[in-house]
């Protein structure tokens, strides 16, 4: 298993995979930093007339929050382009084959893909999200009140995305399988902005719905509890204020979301491994 | 003596794609060493009896058995063009628990006639060149039994007679073979035996020499070449002793056999 695993990543770095993705997120972090260092100049030239509401807290958590939609995102991106064609497009350009008569099992190399992709998604989050940290608290002053957890929420949702594209590729070819894993992702998406939505309208059949979705695309309520880890020690004028931005539908999920993210890869997984144990390849 | 069991038994194989009925009950053994020649026509089953083989395709009914270690190469496969013949190699050793090191390596890039290329990309290579490391790929390991699928397909002559001269050195060293290919008369050079499948059914099998049957005789005499379309090698003496008899002047004999690709198309009718 750790044979195909350092496999995979060596061809990702051979295909300059990560060249790539090293070069767009410096123009993102670059980008980010821009946007930082414009919010709180701006914050810093209109003085403290904030009544009760604590303007760095409020600018900062929100580019933050920002910077955590896009860490997501360019994760997520990373995570399927990795492992989209992973089963049936790897066995319809004859690649599997040669592999999978050698003495390792079907649930080695799918675990092995999983753990690779994985793995390096999940550490490229972790690595973005850090670099987002340090840019905020350097240039505006502001730290997130809790920094692992949020972490850990983003790399737990783009590892569940890599489960979730490498099951779809055990059944679907790689252009179907992108667009599914992508729209799935979208889904999850929308669902957040309807929870914001419905946070600020007070809507509960809005909230529910985003609610549910959120549960059935797990990616998307851990973001949302990260978002709700970096407000998580605000009150007041202040939380009101966040509430009406993007961090309006930011909750602060219990063990139990953890417990349920960490089953659904499981069960995701296990369905592949299921699936991809009768294919015929 | 020890008996070894035969390198891959195949018994009363079925397999169903929805409604389509790809394989009807095969029976085939490849005994140890022999080389084995699979013919059919297109999509008579012998890619899907070869992938189950492999563990690629699970069998309707019916089992696959292989005896030891396996090689195989895919009518359709490719390696990765970002590596280079060596890694190619280096990886399959490593999955197959092969302790061959370089010397494994270099051995079977010169067998197949790529010797000086490991370093070479994938991506820069030709057809061929990449159905020569195919073949290296499949010896990986030094397998008992070897399931090669259309293994010349992408071959220029010179690289066919690379393969059969492989072929050979392969049953040499006592490694089972099962051939799957379009090339009859590679396989009635190289094979032991011969098995024929048509729409899923094993319709013939024996060895090339007991599949071609007499096809008479004809004898070049000073009026022309005459025929006996019935006569066998052994009526050959009493034929020339007549007609030289009757006063002909005889200037060659000819014993005619038909051919593996007669024996071949009876069995398989008009596909």
């Amino acid at each position: 298993m750790k044979v195909l695993a350092r496999f995979a990543i060596q061809e990702a770095l051979r295909r300059r995979v990560f060249t790539v993705v090293a070069v767009l997120t410096a123009g993102f972090l670059a980008l980010y930093a821009l946007g930082v260092w414009q919010a709180f100049k701006i914050v810093d030239d209109l003085g403290s007339g904030f009544n009760g509401v604590d303007p760095k807290v409020v600018v900062g958590s929100t580019m933050f929050g920002l910077a955590l939609f896009g860490t997501l995102f360019l994760g997520v991106v990373l995570a399927v382009f990795l492992t989209l064609g992973t089963i049936r497009g790897d066995a319809e350009r004859g690649l599997l084959q040669p592999l999978l008569v050698r003495p390792i099992t079907r649930r080695e190399v799918l675990l092995s893909r999983l753990f690779a992709a994985g793995g390096v998604s999940g550490a490229y989050v972790l690595a973005v999200y850090l670099l987002a940290m340090l840019i905020t608290g350097a240039i505006g002053g502001w730290w997130p009140g809790d920094p692992v957890r949020p972490a850990l929420a983003l790399m737990l949702g783009v590892v569940v995305m890599t489960a979730l594209s490498l099951a779809g590729s055990v059944l679907l070819a790689s252009t179907a399988n992108g667009i599914a894993v992508f729209m799935a992702f979208g889904t999850g998406l929308t669902a957040g902005l309807l929870g914001v939505i419905g946070n600020a309208l007070n809507s509960g059949p809005l909230t529910t719905a985003a609610d549910v979705v959120a549960y059935a695309l797990p990616f998307e309520a851990l973001y949302q509890t990260a978002l709700g880890y970096l407000t998580s020690g605000t009150t007041g004028f202040t939380r009101f204020a966040l509430q009406l931005g993007p961090l309006g539908g930011a909750r602060e999920a219990g063990p139990g979301l953890w417990l349920w993210a960490l089953a659904y890869l499981g069960l995701v997984t296990a369905g592949a491994l299921a699936a991809f144990k009768r294919a015929d390849l | 003596m020890i008996v070894r069991m035969a390198a891959l038994t195949v018994s009363a194989l079925h397999k169903r794609y929805g409604t389509s009925h790809a394989l009807k009950g095969v029976d085939l053994e490849v005994g140890d060493g022999e080389l084995v020649g699979l013919l059919g026509p297109n999509g008579a089953g012998k890619s899907t009896l070869v992938k189950i083989a492999c563990g690629l395709v699970s069998p309707t009914a019916g089992t696959a058995t292989i005896e030891g270690e396996l090689g195989y190469l895919a009518e359709l496969f490719r390696f990765p063009d970002w590596a280079s013949a060596d890694e190619v190699l280096t990886l399959h050793q490593e999955l197959a628990h092969s302790a061959g090191g370089p010397g494994e390596r270099a051995r079977l890039l010169d067998l197949v006639g790529l010797d000086g290329e490991a370093g070479r990309r994938v991506g820069t290579m030709s057809k061929g060149m990449q159905q020569r490391l195919g073949l290296a790929q499949a010896m990986v390991g030094s397998p008992r039994l070897l399931l090669l699928d259309e293994p010349t397909s992408a071959l220029d002559p010179a690289g066919r007679r690379t393969v059969r001269a492989l072929l050979e050195h392969l049953r040499a060293d006592g490694v089972s073979v099962l051939l799957n290919s379009h090339l009859l008369s590679e396989v009635e050079l190289v094979c032991d035996r011969v098995a024929i499948i048509a729409k899923g059914e094993l319709v013939m099998a024996g060895t090339p020499a007991a599949l071609s049957t007499a096809g008479g005789v004809e004898v070049d005499t000073a009026s022309g070449t005459r025929a006996w379309p019935d006569a066998t090698r052994e009526d050959a003496p009493r034929i020339v002793a007549e007609l030289v008899a009757a006063g002909e002047s005889v200037y060659g004999v000819r014993v005619l056999r038909s051919s593996l690709e007669d024996a071949y198309l009876a069995a398989v009718g008009d596909e």
